[in-house]
């Protein structure tokens, strides 16, 4: 029962991060469907701006964690969505119109180039983030086990929670998300009744792409190093999610996160940690044939 | 058109704005690993990130004026870079010479294009133009073909190019099993990988522990290779195409774990090695024959040379590369090859036509994956070990590139790709690290410029009616 609940302290905080992923890629799916493969690399170039960020923060002196972690959050939430911006404007705006495939092997032309690009500027070796916030407290102890639940665990908690929240809210209530909405049933009806298509496909790359930073300074604080590498892993999990959780479903999102990381933390927990990415992939691979269109996921009629 | 010098000095000055925003924490401070193990400082590589900024604001400036269609100034900017990146002028470093300097080429490209284009596009419509297009489309194969026969005779053929060589041909061949799937049937597999591993390790294996040889292994291996064709493609292929290309990533990702983590079976992570070269009619091609076998100087009573065994190696591969695209040429007459033509280009329309889908885009994939499987088992017998490392995602991405830069459903597309992508890096073994962040680019590029790839060949192999004859619809 213990160990039970540790794996599952686990799995949410780790759901979270995925979740955060998740989205970029089902709203991006959502609105001019396409699987927006460097997605992983942008959650990872978010992980190394945290990394410096947090470095030119202790140089400077900021000792306090907390404007440390929200002066962060900001830098790599700005400079990670530069980059949402400048992929969709010179890889794939180009190519709206043209044969389907074309975007995805844009996209993974710009996810080879982009980890390549980190690992000639920033060098190969993992870097070590040191620890920004330490400690916890024991929730319960039983059957001679302790429970812990971390600062650490209930910040990305929390993080992902209130940005999960305002997120939603902006999708939800204000014209920027009417007007994704509107792009997403419709394009063309949009930009007939006025809306700015080109604008909000931008918008919506640049708000996957500050939410994926969130996703990476996260990451940098929990597993405490981060390399190149990291963002083909965890975006073919946080995928995997999206389309767990219906791709194109925001709170399916948020739901197929949680799953994934339940998934790969309970698989390792009790089966074997060498096979938890295969039984994430296998997940993925069970429901794409099963239930296509994922747990909470509209079904798509092709019209001839 | 009128140049409006505000606008443009506008435009380049957002560029160079975003560029910098880009740049400013991954490129203008860089990570330096100190001895312990969470040590890690920073320098600033702030110089470094100024002089790309301004040669991103150059170029932007340079392509708004080829834009407006300017040529000549647009090229003497380039060669201005070009000048720069190749000056003995003290840039920060090595790279933003290369980047400059190519800037510039790219840069002077860009200005004579539209006049370059009209220039070949008036010469080929003259009538020597247009026979020699058609005499150079029919010869060009055959010409490619005698000096790939002819090569190991040739005085260039040492152990370098011969490596290289059999490098190329080893992921032309891939190429070729990979466009029957990409560029014929239009199913974007990028798993691919996973079937050449299946070849490799079921030759690996079989030949290591049950003693099997080369040629008997061969077959065997393209067949296990189809079957796993078989089994991963059949509940996948009623996906979408997106769907489908990364459930394939999937699967190949899944093959290279389980190859990593069955320890039992492939011996993991450290490979396995000592796998037996193939042989010449029984006769292997070492110095020293082991007991029982004899080797192929002895056989041939000529002196021994450790060259003749890459030479072997080369026409082996050739050979199979020729059967490939022999199977692939055959294919596209027949019914099947025809309805993979037309499943990629309507599959609502084939399934009213009473085409059956699934089963068409199965011998597609079973058929590719059976020429991974044979490659597969080529690579074992040539590196004599292998490990789960040379099975990777970013193989099924070259392979990938291969096909797409050449032109979906081209044969010649692919060869000219294969030794642009393959040959051109090790001979400039100079771009070394950037080897991957060119490739990565490039693939961007020719999506954006010609997404039809280098050759694009999409005309049906076989028509109802002769093109342009005006009996068809």
């Amino acid at each position: 029962m213990a160990y039970f609940s540790q794996q599952l302290i686990n799995a949410i905080t780790l759901g979270a991060i995925y979740g955060l992923i998740a989205i970029g890629y089902t709203m991006v799916y959502g609105i001019i469907g396409m699987i927006n493969f460097a997605h992983g690399e942008v959650f990872m170039i978010g992980a190394f701006i945290s990394l410096i960020g947090f470095m030119i923060c202790s140089f400077l002196g900021i000792g306090s964690a907390p404007v440390a972690i929200l002066l962060v959050l900001l830098l790599a939430m700005a400079f990670s969505a530069v980059y949402g911006w400048a992929i969709e404007r010179t890889a794939y705006r180009p190519l709206r119109g043209s044969f389907r495939l074309a975007p995805l092997i844009s996209a993974i032309g710009v996810s080879i180039a982009l980890q390549n690009y980190v690992q000639l500027v920033q060098g190969a070796r993992p870097k070590p983030g040191g620890q920004i916030v330490s400690g916890g407290f024991s929730l319960f102890s039983a059957d001679g086990f302790d429970v812990r639940v971390s600062w650490l665990q209930i910040i990305i908690v929390v993080v992902t929670v209130v940005l999960m929240a305002g997120f939603t809210w902006l999708i939800a209530r204000t014209s920027l998300g009417r007007q994704q909405r509107a792009c997403e049933q419709d394009m063309k009806m949009a930009a007939l009744l006025g809306v700015n298509v080109d604008r909000t496909i931008s918008l919506t790359f640049v708000l996957g792409a500050a939410l994926a930073a969130v996703a990476g300074m996260l990451f940098l604080m929990y597993y405490g190093v981060i390399d190149f590498f990291i963002g083909f892993l965890a975006g073919i999990k946080a995928f995997t999610a999206a389309v767990l959780g219906g791709i194109g479903s925001l709170p399916g999102a948020m739901l197929g996160g949680l799953l994934i990381g339940l998934i790969e933390v309970f698989w390792a927990g009790y089966f074997s940690s060498e096979y938890k990415d295969v039984a994430v992939f296998a997940i993925l691979v069970l429901v794409l044939i099963f239930r296509p269109t994922g747990l909470l996921g509209k079904p798509e009629i092709e019209k001839v | 058109m009128r140049v409006r010098l505000p606008s443009i000095l506008k435009d380049a000055a957002l560029t160079a704005f975003v560029a910098a925003a880009l740049g400013i924490f991954i490129v203008g401070f860089r990570t330096v690993d100190v001895g312990s193990r969470t040590g890690l400082s920073f320098d600033y590589q702030l110089a470094d990130l100024a002089v790309a900024v301004g040669a991103i604001f150059v170029g932007r400036i340079g392509l708004s004026l080829a834009a407006a269609g300017l040529r000549w100034p647009v090229v003497a900017l380039g060669a201005a870079m070009m000048a720069v990146g190749a000056s003995p002028l003290q840039l920060p470093s090595g790279f933003l010479h290369w980047f400059v300097a190519l800037g510039g080429v790219m840069l002077v490209i860009r200005g004579i294009w539209p006049w370059a284009r009209g220039t070949l596009a008036a010469a080929a419509s003259t009538p020597s133009g247009v026979l020699l297009g058609q005499a150079g489309a029919k010869w060009f194969g055959w010409l490619l073909l005698a000096a790939a026969v002819l090569l190991p005779f040739t005085p260039a053929a040492d152990q370098k190019t011969m490596d290289l060589a059999v490098l190329i041909l080893t992921y032309v061949m891939l190429g070729w099993g990979l466009n029957i799937v990409v560029g014929l049937a239009g199913l974007l597999d990028l798993g691919y990988v996973a079937f050449y591993a299946v070849g490799a390790y079921a030759y690996a294996l079989l030949s290591t522990q049950h003693g099997l040889g080369f040629w008997t292994v061969l077959p065997l291996a393209g067949m296990m290779a189809a079957l796993f064709g078989i089994v991963l493609g059949f509940p996948v292929l009623r996906l979408r195409g997106d769907y489908l290309a990364i459930v394939t990533l999937g699967f190949g990702e899944i093959i290279r774990l389980v190859l990593l983590n069955w320890v039992d079976f492939t011996n993991g992570p450290a490979g396995i090695g000592s796998i037996p070269g193939p042989t010449l009619f029984g006769a292997v091609f070492a110095e020293t024959a082991p007991a029982g076998k004899r080797t192929v100087s002895e056989m041939l009573g000529i002196t021994f040379d450790g060259n003749h065994r890459l030479i072997f190696l080369y026409y082996i591969i050739l050979m199979l590369a020729l059967i490939t695209n022999l199977f692939t040429q055959r294919m596209r007459r027949l019914p099947v090859g025809r309805a993979w033509e037309a499943l990629r280009e309507d599959e609502t329309a084939c399934r009213a036509l009473g085409i059956n889908p699934t089963n068409t885009k199965l011998t597609a994939f079973a058929i590719g994956a059976m020429f991974a499987g044979f490659a597969g088992s080529f690579f074992a017998a040539k590196q004599r070990f292998i490990s789960p490392e040379s099975f990777a995602f970013i193989e099924s991405a070259i392979i990938l590139a291969i096909v797409v830069l050449g032109g979906m459903g081209s044969q010649i597309g692919v060869v000219l790709a294969a030794v642009l992508l393959i040959g051109l890096p090790e001979w400039f073994r100079d771009l070394g690290n950037y080897r991957m962040l060119a490739f990565g680019l490039a693939m961007v590029l020719i999506m954006v410029f010609r997404p039809r790839g280098l050759i694009a060949d999409r005309e049906p192999s076989v028509r109802l009616h002769p093109a342009g004859s005006g009996a068809g619809p």
